[in-house]
């Protein structure tokens, strides 16, 4: 099998998703262009070398439907024989089309592919696409299904996190982001995102509270009561858990991942399409896995995901310097260090989708690429990233610096 | 024409009348639907005829489906096939109505219910009688079926989805204000001016073509998922009905699965669809169990089915009352508000006049609702006379004795009414502990002596256990049945016994919980598993709220009374500790099990854990459902095999209307049949191997099993 590289990769920077967010007035089309436009001038690529494609969107519907990736390759200007598709596995669906393109050149589909992702959550909003799994209610009721934030409320109560530890959570990632601003840690991937006059209209993550305080996070209301005792959610929960007599809502605005627009894509190629393209690679795919655990809690995957994966790589988590697992809810990553065995000191060590955002089907290329630039600038060799997704699904990268 | 409806034709117009002379209401049944399957041929075909009333001819317009009719096909296992067909036959009717060329016009002019409003809704006319005691909607999920004959489709397509849902998933019923403004129907008139409203409707022209059968016809709400609102509705409501069933009621997610499924097809194909959900659900067993108890054998019991035959029935004009405390008040309550006189005794006129504060307190709330007028509740009170003078008992044809739970008062109390009161007269004890053969040992009379055991709090629960001792006569009984049938309440006999039926078996589901707590069992999921059950709380809860003392106290009178014969029950060291040690009486006292702190909700008491330490290995919540449904039906077949019980029927609705046993399992002997017997005995030898001889299955049990014998159904024995 060959071995697939990673030679670059860009993000946008995330806008918040909302009206008033600097980026709503950009299409979802129009911000994964901008990005492969921006992959292509900054490595003087001839796009004729790739094959395919690949983005993730988790709201495939309206303007981020009919396969937004091949009308963002065509809206790029890329060569018309570049492919195009869209992969849909929720909150981890760009690091599965970075996988995907790593598997196409792997088994020798490809030379070269591009993997990431688009989400414009102001502009196609959360729940857009419904589905059967939360939407149809034969369906819904017999899935035990319950919104994201009662599966982080439900891990929070069964792991015994109180209020105060995801704040505090919450807290450190603001301080983090914070600082990789400040010292400047993601200017060499972001790229500013332009209107139609080509005008800058936002250079760097908005969505941030570098001022955020302990008090003022524990002043936000809880964000799921409503939907764990109005419309019968912590009732579901309970049946899935018994051993829970209360779920305890903890998960605020602002301990859980913010609603962002943003694009991020990353190449991936063979030995031969470095030397074709004169890149060099940065890292190499170690390995990659996806796994299915339990859908109601929905959130928990990434321990069961990452174990599997270590073990097909053969590799301990003493082989991992960095780790980058997406902040869906504070919950989630502080359930995957205790379960890990995981010091802080090396996950999300520049902040995550707390303090940035998550724009959904975009996170996975966008954590992917952080990672990369963080072993670079600490010399470090081997990272993993994965992140929770919806209905009961969790998706594991490693990669290691070359 | 036969004899279900009667067909006129005046003035161009046809008055179809149901009538059906067999039934006191009419009900849909296969030769109702061929009738009027011909009346309508008859109406399509004759050019004098321009449109057609559908009236009844009996107070109610319409029942709805004839439950005992279904329930007889489910106990012969109907299949889904022939569930199909039944649903299509009567759908086909509807929709033959509908389809016909000319207007037909619902004049509501009493209650429309199921099948009843499902023939309104066919129509293209909805015109009702202004009268707030009528109802209408489409209860067919409260008995575990469908709205059918287009129930599910026609109602959403008229007046939205969100309003439809309560009507249909929720089984929720109207009067007819609530109807016109819901869109139920398109006219409230006067009763007398109902038949002459349809008249005029018919000659100002109705288009007797539906929104739905017109050309270019969209449902408004047709895009389903393709719709984020609606998405999420579906989601939510989904969740709901989960936290409402926890998953035990299938019928009411078909219910909004046929909404959700048919208002993205056209008009045939959703009803085709919703024809086979309706086949899926009369061919549940749910559907099955709650129809026979809740519906049929409860109608039979509240008919005195149980009666025996032969002795004058006694109309009770005055009775009293022993014990003016929680329990005898709410008993004069009941009586007094069927307008029987009431004698209300206690030791001392303050405590008899509190027992009378009982019902002033009841019906001034019944009163600022707007539920009883001042006139009536002014009634109501009249009837009940506290006092203190026994002598004030002359007169009554029966004494139901409630005061405190020792036997020795008890025959006190019993000596001195039966000094005033007529030879004739029936004593029953409300005791529900203490034998009654035991009680009547203290009477002159005891085959006039007899168990009344009714449940807390009266005015709200509807069953009594009569209880037979060893002497009372069939004509006690009988005559205590005739007050039962008076209080319009439900009975279920009883025949002498520790603890009669629903306190005995109602015991093994606490003790079995509390049990779990010193086997190491995580109380949170003891709680949660009952509820998994379909228990309505947990047993610790429930425990808690009767007191953990009460069913100590139970024990050591068992003790006192039977000595070593007395098996001690499994929780006997949990409610020791509780009660004795540390002193935790329940919610009444410090707390029990739990915590009541005054701000903020219970939660389980932190010394729990001291106690009974949480083992680290959990059982499955399944194996505990299993062991809390399967104790008290098992217990409910000894109450059978002793004679405790001498009907299936009533330890069903005992369980039911007693204690809350679940309403999907039919009940304790129902749920034995729904498991399968040679299933149930065979997973209780397995539970008696792993948590003790109380699982045992008896031999006359398992014979039962081995022989294919049921509780209910053809094969019933």
């Amino acid at each position: 099998m060959a071995q697939a590289f990673i030679y670059d990769h860009v993000r946008t920077p995330r806008g918040r998703g909302r009206p008033d967010g600097s980026l709503h007035e950009v299409s979802s089309v129009q911000l994964a262009a901008q990005t492969l436009k921006a992959l292509r001038a900054r490595n003087g690529l001839d796009t004729a070398l790739v094959d395919d494609v690949i983005l993730g969107c988790a709201q495939p519907v309206g303007e981020q439907g009919g396969n937004i990736a091949r009308a963002a390759v065509l809206e790029a200007g890329y060569a018309q024989t570049v492919a195009g598709q869209q992969v849909h596995r929720f909150c981890a669906s760009a690091l599965e089309a970075m996988n995907n393109a790593a598997m196409q050149v792997m088994t020798g589909a490809a030379d070269a592919a591009i993997g990431g992702g688009v989400e414009s959550m102001s502009r196609t909003l959360m729940g857009s696409d419904t589905g059967a799994w939360a939407a149809d209610p034969w369906v819904a009721y017999h899935n035990y299904y319950a919104p994201q934030g009662i599966g982080a409320d439900l891990i929070a109560t069964r792991k015994g996190f109180t209020r105060g530890d995801v704040d505090a959570y919450a807290l450190e990632s603001q301080q983090r982001a914070a600082k990789a601003w400040d010292e400047g840690r993601f200017a060499r991937s972001v790229i500013p995102v332009v209107d139609v006059l080509g005008k800058v209209l936002l250079d760097h993550d908005e969505y941030r509270r570098p001022d955020t305080t302990a008090e003022s996070l524990a002043s936000l209301k809880p964000a799921f009561t409503t939907f764990g005792k109005d419309y019968g959610f912590d009732a579901v929960a309970m049946q899935r858990y018994p051993a829970v007599l209360e779920v305890n809502h903890v998960h605020t605005a602002g301990n859980s991942s913010g609603i962002v627009d943003g694009a991020a894509v990353v190449l991936v190629g063979g030995e031969a399409f470095g030397k074709a393209a004169g890149l060099k690679p940065r890292a190499k795919i170690r390995a990659f896995t996806s796994i299915g655990s339990e859908q109601t809690i929905m959130l928990d995957g990434p321990v069961a995901c990452v174990n599997k994966l270590l073990k097909r790589a053969g590799m301990t988590m003493a082989d991992i310097d960095l780790v980058e697992i997406n902040e869906a809810f504070a919950s989630v990553v502080m359930n995957f260090m205790a379960e890990m065995n995981l010091d802080h000191g090396k996950v999300n060590v520049n902040g995550g989708a707390i303090a940035l955002g998550h724009p959904l089907g975009a996170t996975g290329a966008m954590i992917t690429g952080i990672l990369l630039d963080e072993l670079e600038r600490r010399d470090l060799s081997t990272g993993l990233i994965t992140l929770c997704a919806g209905n009961g699904l969790a998706t594991a990268t490693i990669i290691e610096r070359v | 024409m036969t004899n279900q409806i009667k067909y006129d034709v005046q003035d161009g117009i046809a008055l179809i009348t149901l009538d059906d002379p067999g039934r006191p209401m009419n009900v849909v049944s296969p030769e109702w639907l061929a009738e009027m399957n011909d009346a309508i041929d008859r109406i399509a075909a004759d050019d004098a005829v321009k449109g057609a009333i559908i009236t009844s001819g009996k107070p109610a317009f319409m029942a709805g489906a004839d439950l005992k009719g279904i329930l007889e096909r489910m106990e012969h296992d109907i299949s889904v096939d022939e569930a199909l067909a039944f649903s299509q036959l009567a759908t086909g009717m509807h929709r033959k109505l509908e389809t016909c060329g000319k207007p037909f016009v619902a004049a509501i002019n009493g209650l429309a219910l199921g099948g009843g409003y499902e023939l309104c809704l066919a129509c293209h006319y909805q015109i009702v009688a202004d009268d707030p005691k009528i109802k209408l909607g489409l209860p067919e999920v409260t008995v575990g079926l469908l709205a059918g004959s287009g129930g599910t489709q026609r109602l959403p397509r008229l007046i939205g989805i969100d309003k439809a849902v309560p009507i249909i998933v929720e089984g929720k019923t109207v009067g007819p204000a609530e109807a016109l403004k819901l869109g139920m129907v398109n006219e409230v008139v006067p009763a007398d001016q109902l038949i002459a409203a349809a008249r005029k409707a018919i000659d100002n022209g109705i288009d007797p073509v539906r929104p739905w059968d017109k050309k270019g016809y969209r449902v408004k709400e047709g895009q389903g998922l393709l719709n984020p609102i609606q998405g999420f509705s579906y989601s939510v409501l989904a969740g709901k009905i989960a936290a409402k069933t926890w998953h035990n009621y299938p019928a009411p997610i078909v219910n909004l699965d046929a909404i959700f499924e048919g208002m993205i097809m056209p008009f045939d194909k959703a009803l085709a669809v919703e024809s086979k959900l309706f086949a899926k659900l009369m061919t549940s067993p749910e559907a099955r169990n709650i129809i026979r108890t809740s519906f049929v054998n409860k109608g039979l019991a509240d008919k005195l089915i149980r009666r025996p035959e032969g002795f004058a029935k006694v109309k009770y004009g005055k009775i009293g009352v022993l014990g003016a405390g929680l329990m005898g008040s709410g008993i004069a309550h009941v009586a007094a508000k069927v307008g029987i006189q009431v004698v209300l005794l206690d030791s001392k006129i303050e405590f008899a006049e509190k027992g009378k504060n009982y019902s002033e307190k009841i019906v001034k709330k019944a009163v600022e609702r707007g539920t009883m007028t001042q006139d009536k509740a002014d009634a109501l009170l009249a009837l009940i006379t506290p006092t203190v003078d026994y002598s004030d008992l002359d007169g009554c044809d029966i004494v139901i004795e409630a005061v405190f739970e020792d036997i020795e008062i008890k025959a006190d109390v019993t000596r001195k009414a039966e000094a005033v009161l007529p030879a004739t007269a029936i004593y029953a004890s409300n005791t529900s502990t203490l034998p009654i053969s035991d009680l009547a040992r203290a009477s002159v009379r005891p085959d006039r002596f007899i168990g009344l055991h009714f449940f807390s709090p009266v005015e709200r629960m509807p069953l009594i256990e009569v209880i037979s001792g060893k002497q009372t006569s069939q004509e006690t009984l009988a005559q205590a049945l005739d007050l039962v049938g008076q209080l319009r309440m439900t009975p279920v006999l009883v025949n002498d016994s520790r603890g009669f039926y629903t306190s005995r078996v109602f015991q093994t589901f606490i003790h079995e919980g509390m049990k779990m707590l010193e086997e190491g069992v995580d109380p949170a999921i003891i709680e949660n598993a009952g509820k998994l059950a379909g228990m309505p709380i947990g047993p610790l809860e429930l425990t808690d709220a009767l007191t953990i003392e009460l069913p100590w106290k139970i024990v050591k009178q068992s003790i006192a009374a039977e000595g070593d014969r007395y098996v001690l029950p499994c929780a006997y060291n949990v409610m020791k500790v509780m009660v004795e040690d540390q002193k935790r009486i329940g919610r009444r006292g410090d707390g029990g099990f739990y915590d009541y702190p005054a701000e903020g909700g219970k939660h389980i008491w932190p010394g729990l854990k001291d106690l009974f330490p949480v083992a680290a290995e959990q059982p499955d919540a399944g194996e505990l459902v299993k062991r809390y449904l399967h104790i008290q039906a098992l217990e409910t077949a000894r109450c059978l095999e002793e004679g405790v019980l001498t009907h299936a029927a009533d330890g069903d609705l005992g369980a039911l209307l007693g204690w809350g046993f679940p309403a999907f399992t039919g009940g304790t002997l129902s749920y034995i049949d729904t498991v399968g017997a040679a299933r149930f005995v065979a997973e209780c030898d397995e539970l008696a191997a792993k948590y003790g001889p109380r699982f045992k299955p008896s031999p006359w049990l398992v014979d039962r099993a081995q022989r294919g014998v049921t509780f209910h159904g053809p094969n019933a024995g």
